[in-house]
C-alpha cells in the first residue's frame, strides 16, 4: 500500500486523532497523531491484516524547540513491504507518551534513550530508567535548554 | 679478591648496575591492558596483530589490570567510563604507565566543544605518560608512542625519578 493509502485508512478508523497528514510529494510520508490515541492506532496498523506493520524501524525522541517535545515512529511491514511514519507531539511541561513496548518489543531500548537523552516519558513502559548516561545524571542533554554541567562527580566537563 | 674472580672463564657474567637491570626488564615486557573505548581500538588491535606485532617488542595484551604494566587508553573517555578508568588504573601494580592513544583520550578531540558526556582529557583522571596524536593514530604512531616509553623507562632511577 501507499502511504497515502494507510494514511486514508487510519483516517477513516480513527477520524479525529489524526491531526496532520503529509503523504504526498515529501521524502518521508508522516501521520501526526494525538498520544491519547497512539496505542490504539499502533495495535491497529500492527493487527490489521492489509497493513501489518510489524517492524517497528526506529523510534526518536524529538525537541522542536518552544517547549514542544515528540516522538517519531518509523514503522514498516516486512511481508506487505510498505512504510509509514507516526508523529505525536506533547508539550515540555507534562512529556507524557504512552509506551509502545507492548506492540512492537523492539521499542523498550528505543524509548529508554527517549527519555534518556530527551527526557519523554513514556507511560506503562516496563523498565524505564536511563540507558546510555550514568545513572546519577541530572537533566536530559539533548534537549535544547540544557546546560552543560561544570563538574560530574568531581571531573570538570568544558574544555 | 672476590669469591667470583676468575671463576668463569668465558665471560658469561653480566655486570651491570641495578638501574639499568630493572629498567630492561621493565621496558622489555611492557604488557598493556586489555581493554578498547572506541574506534582507535581498532587501529590498536591491527598494531597487536601480526602485521606490526606488538609481540617483537614484548608487549601483549591481559584481561586483568593486575597483570598489566601499561594502560593504553584507546578511544573517547565518556564521563561515564573515566570512573571507570581511574579504578582499572587504582587496580594495576606498580610500576605502571597510561598511554593516551588519540585526539579524544589525550584532549576530547572533536567533542571539546558540544560533548557534554566526553572527557576532556584522559590525564584529568589519571597520570599520563605519553601521548600519541592522530584520529586515530596509525599502528606506526603507536608503535612510536610505545617507543617513547621504552625510553622514558630507560632514564628511569630507583634513587630519584626522572621527569
Amino acid at each position: 500500500m501507499t502511504a497515502k493509502e494507510i494514511s486514508e485508512k487510519v483516517r477513516g478508523q480513527f477520524g479525529d486523532a489524526v491531526k496532520d497528514a503529509k503523504v504526498e510529494g515529501v521524502v518521508q510520508p508522516f501521520i501526526k497523531i494525538s498520544p491519547e490515541s497512539l496505542l490504539n492506532i499502533c495495535t491497529f496498523l500492527r493487527d490489521d491484516a492489509e497493513l501489518q506493520l510489524d517492524y517497528l524501524m526506529c523510534l526518536s525522541g524529538m525537541d522542536y524547540g518552544k517547549g514542544v517535545l515528540g516522538v517519531v515512529y518509523n514503522i514498516a511491514s516486512i511481508t506487505k513491504k510498505h512504510k509509514i511514519t507516526l508523529k505525536v507531539e506533547v508539550s515540555a511541561e507534562k512529556p507524557e507518551v504512552p509506551s509502545v513496548a507492548k506492540v512492537w518489543p523492539s521499542a523498550v531500548w528505543h524509548e529508554r534513550e527517549a527519555y534518556d537523552l530527551i527526557g519523554i516519558t513514556f507511560t506503562g513502559h516496563p523498565d524505564l530508567r536511563r540507558i546510555l548516561l550514568p545513572e546519577d545524571w541530572v537533566g536530559h542533554p539533548l534537549r535544547k535548554d540544557f546546560k552543560v554541567p561544570e563538574f560530574y562527580n568531581g571531573m570538570k566537563v568544558p574544555y | 679478591m672476590g669469591l667470583l674472580d676468575k671463576q668463569f672463564n668465558n665471560g658469561n657474567v653480566v655486570i651491570t648496575s641495578i638501574d639499568n637491570l630493572l629498567n630492561w626488564a621493565r621496558l622489555s615486557s611492557l604488557w598493556g591492558m586489555q581493554f578498547g573505548l572506541a574506534c582507535c581500538a581498532i587501529e590498536m588491535m591491527a598494531t597487536g596483530a601480526s602485521h606490526y606485532d606488538l609481540d617483537r617488542f614484548g608487549i601483549f595484551f591481559r584481561a586483568t589490570p593486575r597483570q598489566s604494566d601499561v594502560m593504553i587508553v584507546a578511544g573517547t573517555v565518556t564521563l561515564k567510563m573515566a570512573e571507570r578508568i581511574k579504578r582499572l588504573y587504582d587496580q594495576m601494580a606498580e610500576p605502571r604507565y597510561v598511554l593516551s592513544m588519540g585526539s579524544c583520550s589525550n584532549c576530547g578531540g572533536p567533542y571539546w566543544e558540544h560533548g557534554y558526556h566526553v572527557l576532556k582529557g584522559v590525564d584529568r583522571v589519571v597520570p599520563v605518560d605519553v601521548y600519541v596524536p592522530g584520529c586515530p593514530p596509525r599502528p606506526e604512531a603507536l608503535i612510536e608512542g610505545l617507543i617513547k616509553l621504552q625510553e622514558k623507562i630507560r632514564s628511569e632511577s630507583l634513587i630519584k625519578k626522572s621527569a
